[in-house]
C-alpha cells in the first residue's frame, strides 16, 4: 500500500508529513514507557521481520497482490507506540534504500501504515480483549479482529488523503469501492499472518507479547506448582 | 536476559530465512493500491528519487541471478531494519527501571 510519487499533491503531501512528525514525536515519548533492556532487542526484532514478511506479497484476487502492513502486529508485540516507531523505520528504509513508496509521499504512507495501523489496530485489540476470555487464545482472537479492521483503515485514510489532494480526476466513489473492497481482502491476509505470529510467540515466550502481560500472573502461578504433589 | 537475546535472535533468523529465500516465491502483482491506481487511471511518477540505491526495487544491482539479487537484497533490508529499529527504541528506553538486574546484566555479560 505504499504511495508513489504523484498520487497526491504537494500541499496535501506536506500537510500529511506534518501529521507523521507529530504522530512520530508522540511516539517516541509514549514508546519510553513501553522499553526497557529487554524490549528495545524485540522492537528491532520486530522492525526486521516486518520488513521481511512485507516482502511477501501474497495473492489476492485477479491480477493483484497484498501484503502484511504490521502496524496491528507491532503494536501487540511491543506495545502501540512502540509498534508505530518500528513501522516508521521499515516505511524509511524502504523509500529511502528500496525506492518503495515516494519520499514526497513518506508522511502519507507513515500516517496510513505506521499511526493509523498501531492505533487502529491496538484499540480494536484491546476492545476484542475486554469481552473475550482472558486466555491465550482470546489474545490471539483480539489479533486476528484488530489485524483484520487495521488495513481497511489504512485503506480509508488514502481515500482521504487523495479526496483532498488527489492529482487525477477520478471518481472518489469509485477509489473508495475498489480500495475497502480490494484491502478487505488483504485483511484476512494481515489478519491470519498476525494471528499466527501471536499465536507463535506465544507458545514460546508468552512473557515477550506486550498485549498478553495481563496473563503472565496466571501462568507464572501454574507454573511454579510443584507437578509430582499435584499429581 | 540471555534467554530473551536468544529467542531475538532465532526470530532475527526466521526473519533472514523469509526475507532471503522465501520472498523469491512471492506474488509479482501489483498490491491492492497500485491495482486500483492503475484501473481508475491515477498516473504516478515515472522514477523515484533512489533507484540509484545499490537495492532499488529489491534488487542488487550488479547480481545478475534473480534469485541471490533479490536475497541479498531483502536481507540487507532485514538487517538494517533491526539495527535500526534497535538503536532508535534503545535510545528512549526507559533508564534505571531495572536497577536491581543491571549490575547482574553487567557482571554476566548479557544485555
Amino acid at each position: 500500500m505504499h504511495i508513489p510519487d504523484g498520487f497526491v499533491d504537494a500541499q496535501v503531501s506536506l500537510a500529511f508529513g506534518a501529521v507523521a512528525v507529530g504522530g512520530v514525536a508522540l511516539c517516541l515519548r509514549g514508546a519510553r514507557n513501553e522499553l526497557d533492556e529487554r524490549t528495545a532487542p524485540m522492537a528491532g526484532l520486530t522492525a526486521a521481520f516486518i520488513f521481511a514478511v512485507q516482502a511477501l506479497n501474497f495473492p489476492v484476487a485477479a491480477g493483484t497482490s497484498g501484503h502484511l502492513l504490521g502496524g496491528a502486529l507491532a503494536a501487540i508485540l511491543v506495545g502501540p507506540w512502540t509498534g508505530a516507531l518500528c513501522v516508521t523505520v521499515v516505511l524509511m528504509v524502504q523509500g529511502l534504500f528500496f525506492a518503495d513508496g515516494g519520499l514526497s509521499a513518506l508522511g502519507l504512507n507513515v500516517t496510513n501504515m505506521a499511526l493509523t495501523t498501531a492505533l487502529v489496530g491496538w484499540l480494536t485489540f484491546r476492545a476484542v480483549r475486554f469481552v473475550a476470555p482472558r486466555t491465550k487464545a482470546g489474545v490471539v482472537a483480539a489479533s486476528f479482529v484488530a489485524a483484520l479492521l487495521s488495513v481497511p483503515a489504512a485503506a480509508l485514510m488514502f481515500v482521504l488523503e487523495f479526496a483532498l489532494g488527489g492529482t487525477a480526476d477520478v471518481s472518489i466513489g469509485a477509489v473508495f469501492t475498489a480500495m475497502v473492497g480490494v484491502h478487505v481482502l488483504i485483511g484476512l491476509g494481515e489478519a491470519f499472518i498476525t494471528a499466527f505470529t501471536v499465536a507463535s510467540v506465544l507458545a514460546v515466550r508468552p512473557d515477550l507479547v506486550y498485549g498478553a502481560r495481563d496473563l503472565i500472573p496466571a501462568l507464572q502461578i501454574r507454573t511454579a506448582a510443584p507437578r509430582q504433589e499435584a499429581r | 536476559m540471555t534467554r530473551t537475546r536468544g529467542f531475538v535472535l532465532a526470530g532475527l533468523l526466521v526473519a533472514l530465512l523469509l526475507g532471503g529465500i522465501v520472498s523469491y516465491y512471492a506474488s509479482t502483482q501489483p498490491d491492492g493500491l497500485n491495482k486500483v491506481a492503475a484501473d481508475q487511471g491515477i498516473p504516478g511518477a515515472a522514477g523515484h528519487a533512489s533507484d540509484g540505491s545499490p537495492v532499488a526495487g529489491y534488487a542488487t544491482k550488479g547480481v545478475d541471478d534473480r534469485r541471490l539479487s533479490k536475497g541479498i537484497a531483502v536481507t540487507s533490508g532485514v538487517l538494517v531494519c533491526f539495527a535500526l529499529g534497535g538503536a532508535l527504541t534503545w535510545s528512549v528506553r526507559r533508564r534505571n527501571a531495572g536497577s536491581a538486574e543491571s549490575p547482574t546484566d553487567a557482571a554476566t555479560g548479557a544485555r
